[in-house]
């Protein structure tokens, strides 16, 4: 038995062939253009939401009976989890970059005698606003803070102290100072344009050979699984940059969104996510006995894309068994990448874990789908 | 190469679930022949086409196509093997030049271009190759399709009812282009569902629900098939032509049989004696009755016939 050997040849064929055949169909236009733009203006205007329990880390550099107080009042608030404590400005500095927290709280060195003296101590509060909705929320518990965070503490000859409120709490905001929602939702919706598109494309790549009877056909040629998926996949490969072109393009130009760097991790996120996606919807023609069954296998799929990933409400204000679902689902690392990016002009080194997920995503599908393709009719 | 087989499979069994579309069955294709299948709808010629050219796992069989191991060796047997599918089954959006460019492409044929362009002038369809295949009619579009078939230079051919909706002419032109193919050393195994055409091969494999009912040239298959036939012409004295007599004979016991032939009668059966007591009382003036070769549609409907009461 002769072992497949992949022909770039045969690759070309049906390269060329899907190729003509997506530019002579119409929905492939408006596939491209009209679903970027018109989800573009849909989105741009965003939804409102009060996550709570956001994870927060702490470097408390005075450590006194009056910080103690100040942090037992944030976590009353209910708005903040302490993931971890600090013991430089540096770490402090890697958990927002990472990720890993989304507000950053410094308690200066001499808060106690600050308050003790009443000459303006200050409490530091930096939060990632990359995602505002999620931020907002706590900001602004935080505002009612200094008035009673320490009236217990402040009693006897210091209770004139407690009146006005005996410090101040400064917000600095990271990524995105303007608080603009548009920054956060025009990145990702990037990740959801391209699934939407994409994965439906492909989910058809077979079934429709199938029920046009072309299948028939393209199986009595030597062509071989992994040369067809190869060839039907790549002229897409395009259409996902050019849509990633378009996207970018109009969140510069309609909604400012900053592009601060991190060019790198982005190319490398989201080629990985097209051909993740495309495979994705490979692997669904291939399950799939019809059309009708490979549209709704995507829809199936887009829907906790949608929902899950932190593209319609802030992943930390999700419930744990909901973000448990979000973190195994493609387009949440993939918005992180895009976010982490755009936003924070964060590199391969900081976005390595979800570089990773995708690449694992890329290599489980497309292994699913060889596994799947029948070279038969049977 | 006479004698040769190009395909020689044995015991060839396939379902679909609990329903045994082709049962124990041999095939044996002469190489440089071409061999008709033959065989009522859902007799299981596509069915077995399939699994000759490996679109199909066959459940059981062995053999060689090809000289090769038929289940073993798909891969080798497909790039020699031109299949003709009984559907349309080229791309419609694509123009015929195209689909044939997408075929050359996968054969890996290194002279592209150039066999193209000689498949389309052969076509006659070189000022027409930039149209979608699509918008070609019923008889062009099965004559791009022969041509997408054989573009590769296979040596063994698979048609599937190619010919179901072509006129005559197209047809004969069709045939011609099969001959001159086979003429060239291919070996052609075709199906189809027309008297003219099955007579037009060297040999006939006839089938009926998935079983070889029989097989050899016409004049075999009708000295097989151990039937007798008389055809009646003119007309009784009360004025009925011959032909009218059809539903009144086909009852009588030794014949198999009765079918007009424009206003003469064809009567069958396999019984010399029965038959001829059934036509005894027909034999009335008006009528001449001679005895006349069974053509090959006797033989078909004869098999056709006994299969249903063997099997059905
Ligand atoms: N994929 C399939 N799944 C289930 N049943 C099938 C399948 N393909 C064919 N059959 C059944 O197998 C039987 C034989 O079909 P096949 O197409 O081989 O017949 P055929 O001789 O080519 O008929 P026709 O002359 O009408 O083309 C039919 O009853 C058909 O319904
Ligand atoms: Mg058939």
């Amino acid at each position: 038995m002769n072992g497949p050997s992949l022909s770039g040849q045969r690759i070309l064929a049906v390269l060329i062939k899907e190729f003509i055949q997506l530019t002579r169909d119409r929905l492939t236009y408006a596939m491209i253009l009209g679903v970027p733009i018109f989800q573009l203006l849909l989105f741009g205007y965003a939804i409102n939401n009060d996550p709570h329990n956001l994870p927060a880390i702490v470097l408390d550099q005075d450590r006194s009976s009056f910080s103690r107080s100040v942090l037992v009042a944030l976590d009353n608030t209910d708005y903040f989890r302490f993931v971890a404590e600090a013991r430089s400005p540096a770490e402090l500095d890697a958990a927002i970059e990472e990720g890993r927290a989304q507000f950053a709280i410094t308690i200066p060195q001499d808060f106690g005698r600050r308050v003790v003296r009443g000459d303006r101590a200050q409490l530091l509060i930096e939060a990632d606003a990359s995602d505002p909705t999620a931020v907002g929320g706590a900001v602004a518990a935080v505002a009612g803070l200094p008035g009673q965070a320490l009236v217990h503490d402040l009693t006897g000859p210091l209770a004139g102290k407690a009146g006005s409120a005996p410090f101040e709490v400064v917000v600095h905001r990271r990524y995105n100072p303007e608080n603009i929602t548009a920054y956060n939702i025009v990145p990702g919706l990037l990740g959801i344009v391209l699934s939407m598109t994409l994965v439906m494309m492909t989910a058809l790549a077979l079934t429709r050979e199938r029920e046009r009877g072309t299948m028939e056909s393209l199986l009595s040629t030597p062509v071989e699984p992994l040369e067809v998926m190869v060839g039907k996949l790549a002229p897409y490969v395009v259409i996902g940059l050019i849509q990633t072109a378009i996207i970018l393009i109009l969140a510069r130009l309609l909604f400012g969104v900053p592009f601060v760097g991190g060019w790198a991790a982005l190319t490398l996120g989201v080629v990985l996510f097209i051909v993740g996606s495309l495979s994705l919807g490979f692997l669904f023609s291939t399950v799939a006995k019809s059309q009708l069954q490979a549209m709704q296998m995507s829809v199936f799929y887009l829907l906790p894309s949608l929902l899950l990933s932190g593209f319609m409400f802030p992943f930390r204000g999700m419930p744990g068994w909901a973000q448990a679902i979000g973190e195994a689902i493609p387009v949440t690392h993939f918005l992180r990448i895009v976010r982490g990016s755009l936003l924070k002009g964060v590199g391969i080194e900081h976005a390595w874990v979800s570089l990773v997920a995708l690449t694992l995503f890329v290599a489980v599908v497309t292994t699913l789908a060889m596994s799947r393709y029948r070279t038969t009719l049977d | 190469m006479t004698g040769a087989l190009a395909i020689d499979v044995r015991a060839l069994s396939k379902s679909f679930g609990d329903k045994q579309v082709v049962r124990d069955l041999d095939i044996q294709v002469q190489a440089g022949r071409v061999t008709g299948f033959v065989g009522p709808n859902g007799s299981g010629k596509t069915t077995t086409m399939r699994m000759l050219c490996g679109l199909l796992t066959p459940d059981e069989g062995e053999g060689k196509v090809l000289g090769l191991d038929f289940r073993k060796e798909a891969r080798v047997i497909k790039r020699r093997t031109g299949y003709m599918t009984q559907k349309f089954s080229l791309y419609e959006d694509l123009t015929i030049a195209e689909n044939l460019e997408f075929t050359a492409r996968v054969y890996g044929m290194s002279d592209r271009r150039k066999r193209v362009d000689e498949a389309l002038e052969k076509l006659g369809l070189t000022s027409r190759r930039n149209q979608p295949a699509g918008a070609l009619s019923g008889g062009w579009k099965q004559r791009l399709a022969l041509a997408a078939a054989t573009l590769h230079e296979p040596d063994l051919l698979l048609l599937d009812e190619p010919t179901a909706g072509v006129d005559p002419k197209a047809r004969r032109e069709f045939w011609d282009e099969i001959h001159a193919l086979a003429a060239g050393g291919l070996t052609v195994m075709v199906s189809t569902h027309y008297m003219d055409e099955a007579e037009r091969c060297h040999d006939i494999a006839y089938i009926a629900y998935g079983r070889l009912m029989a097989r050899g040239t016409t004049s075999e298959l009708i000295d097989q098939s151990r039937l007798v036939t008389f055809r009646a012409e003119g007309a009784t004295e009360e004025g009925m032509s011959a032909d009218h007599l059809s539903t009144e004979l086909s009852r009588k016991p030794g014949v198999e049989m009765a079918a007009p032939f424009g206003s003469a009668l064809h009567v069958s059966g396999t019984d010399r004696a029965a038959l001829e007591a059934a036509i005894a009382p027909y034999r009335r003036p008006g009528l001449t009755w001679t005895e006349a070769r069974p053509t090959i549609e006797d033989v078909f409907i004869h098999l056709m016939n006994k299969a249903e009461d063997n099997f059905a």
